[in-house]
């Protein structure tokens, strides 16, 4: 096995060229366990945790641009206002050593249908932004996810970042779990509310083989709240958007729970969510 | 390959490094720092948990080679160069928080990690600060009873980063 070091980025992109079999290494804390327990022998690793543009943040026209290897840690300290949603979800991965090391940019590589960022990536309406000496790219993020662990990015690609409109209005995030901390999601919910466009978000993790959003639930919404006058929400309105956003799960029974149960979790977390946010919008005002 | 960085304060080196092994591996078994732990190999227990450029991180999680020019405080860092120990450790071991000792230094660290960024922390701050260090023994009671005294402690005089002590307890 070979380490590969590139001190820029440009030097990352021509060693993935060269070495398309090589494994990025990011924050490592999903890379290490698979070779710590044997399951993987890449020909190399590719670390990419010295090449100094992909720990920054910064706007890029409408766009608010996150570099891939910005950890969960970071997200909560400097960037919880712009990002709401993403920071709530970041709260609640592993552990501080984990948020520490975690990079959004690794949970979009590892791809799985429960990776916490993923869901308030959707409902943000997330781009991700892939790189190769072949050029740059940047795709929306529902388009990103092809199958449990699969994702559209060739094998001479890298992950350069991910980029969010930056609109402002009300993010929520919820996660069910067998406890507060280090938990893999049974079923996670992620709803963004875009006043200004009357435009709504969703993502739900952990029931479908890749991240869903719920574009039925997310036009009832856009359709029926009351943004003008910020009403009381009308129940029928809450009662059915939980429907919808189960409807739009596509769960499988696995050892953390349920199809049923995640069906079911997932009507109370967006019911949940929705009055969370409705609330923020209404002491906001509209 | 070989890896150099610092580790406890000292330049320290390790040849002959597999370019998949972590940093835990590094550390105990190259160059003769016993201190952090091995006990899941999967982030899940924090017994190895050591600074890494002033982060408490789960060494099993990081490969050896990212640590090349890096900073590492293990707990071994943590004794003043006099060998004195450091609030934290004088508290666990005054609060009776040590039973079998394997979570211990890595719960030393994450504890000293908190209380240099919280001077006094509540409950909820420790067990916050806490989830990512198991320990089957204790039941964790008397490990929240040495953070709150060693929080009432004056912070300890031993720098974050003092000369590691060759020959050291293993
Ligand atoms: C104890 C523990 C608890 C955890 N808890 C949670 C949790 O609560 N929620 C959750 O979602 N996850 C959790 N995880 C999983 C993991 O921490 C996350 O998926 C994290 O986001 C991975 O980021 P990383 O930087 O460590 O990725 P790495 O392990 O470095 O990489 C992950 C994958 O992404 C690829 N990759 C990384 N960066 C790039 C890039 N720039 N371009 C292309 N490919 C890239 C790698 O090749 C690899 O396939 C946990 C893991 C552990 C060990
Ligand atoms: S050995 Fe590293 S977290 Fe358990
Ligand atoms: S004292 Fe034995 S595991 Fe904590």
């Amino acid at each position: 096995m070979d380490f590969l070091s590139p001190a820029t980025w440009a030097e990352a992109l021509a060693a993935k060229a060269a070495n398309p079999d090589a494994l990025p290494i990011a924050g490592g804390t999903d890379v290490m366990v698979e070779l710590n327990f044997d399951r993987r022998r890449p020909s190399a690793l590719l670390d990419l945790t010295r090449i100094g543009e992909l720990t920054e943040w910064g706007t890029d026209g409408d766009l608010l641009r996150i570099g891939s290897g910005v950890t969960y840690a970071r997200i909560i300290t400097e960037l919880a206002h712009r990002l709401p949603g993403l920071a709530m979800a970041a709260r609640t991965v592993g552990s501080p050593q984990i948020r520490n090391r975690g990079t959004v940019g690794g949970n979009l590589g590892s791809a799985s249908p429960a990776g916490d960022a993923l869901p308030p990536l959707l409902a943000a309406g997330a781009l991700v932004e892939l790189a190769s000496t072949r050029g740059v790219r940047r795709l929306p993020v529902a388009e990103f996810f092809t199958g449990p662990k699969r994702t559209v990015r060739a094998p001479d690609e890298l992950i350069a970042a991910f980029l969010v409109p930056s609109h402002r209005g009300p993010h929520q995030f919820a996660k069910i779990g067998s406890r507060n901390a280090m938990v893999i999601a049974v079923c996670s919910f992620a709803l963004a509310l875009r006043p200004v466009t009357g435009e709504v978000g969703t993502g739900i993790g952990s029931a479908g083989p890749t991240p869903l959003r719920a574009a039925q639930a997310e036009r009832l919404l856009a359709d029926e709240l009351p943004w003008r006058t910020a009403a009381v929400l009308p129940e029928a309105v809450v009662g059915r958007f939980g429907e919808l956003v189960a409807g739009a799960a596509a769960p499988i029974d696995d050892i953390r729970g349920t199809a049923a149960y995640r069906r079911h979790a997932l009507s109370v977390l967006a019911r949940r969510t929705l009055r969370w946010a409705w609330e923020e919008y209404r002491r906001e005002g509209p | 390959m070989r890896v150099s960085c610092r580790v406890n304060g000292e330049q320290r080196e390790a040849d002959g490094v597999w370019p998949g092994e972590s940093l835990l591996y590094l550390l105990r078994e190259r160059l003769g720092l016993p201190g952090a732990k091995n006990a899941c190999e999967q982030g899940e227990c924090g017994s190895c948990t050591v600074y890494l450029d002033g982060l408490p991180v789960c060494a099993c999680l990081v490969a050896g080679g990212q640590a090349q020019g890096r900073e590492v405080v293990a707990v071994e860092g943590l004794t003043g160069p006099d060998g004195g120990l450091d609030r934290v450790q004088h508290a666990f071991l005054q609060a009776g928080a040590v039973q079998c000792g394997f979570c211990t230094p890595g719960l030393i660290v994450a504890v000293h990690d908190l209380l240099a960024r919280v001077s006094t922390p509540t409950d909820a701050d420790i067990r916050e600060a806490l989830a990512g260090n198991l320990c089957r023994c204790t039941g964790y009671e008397k490990i929240m009873d040495a953070v709150r005294s060693a929080a009432a402690m004056p912070p300890s005089t031993a720098a974050a980063c003092p000369a590691s002590r060759p020959g050291g307890p293993r």
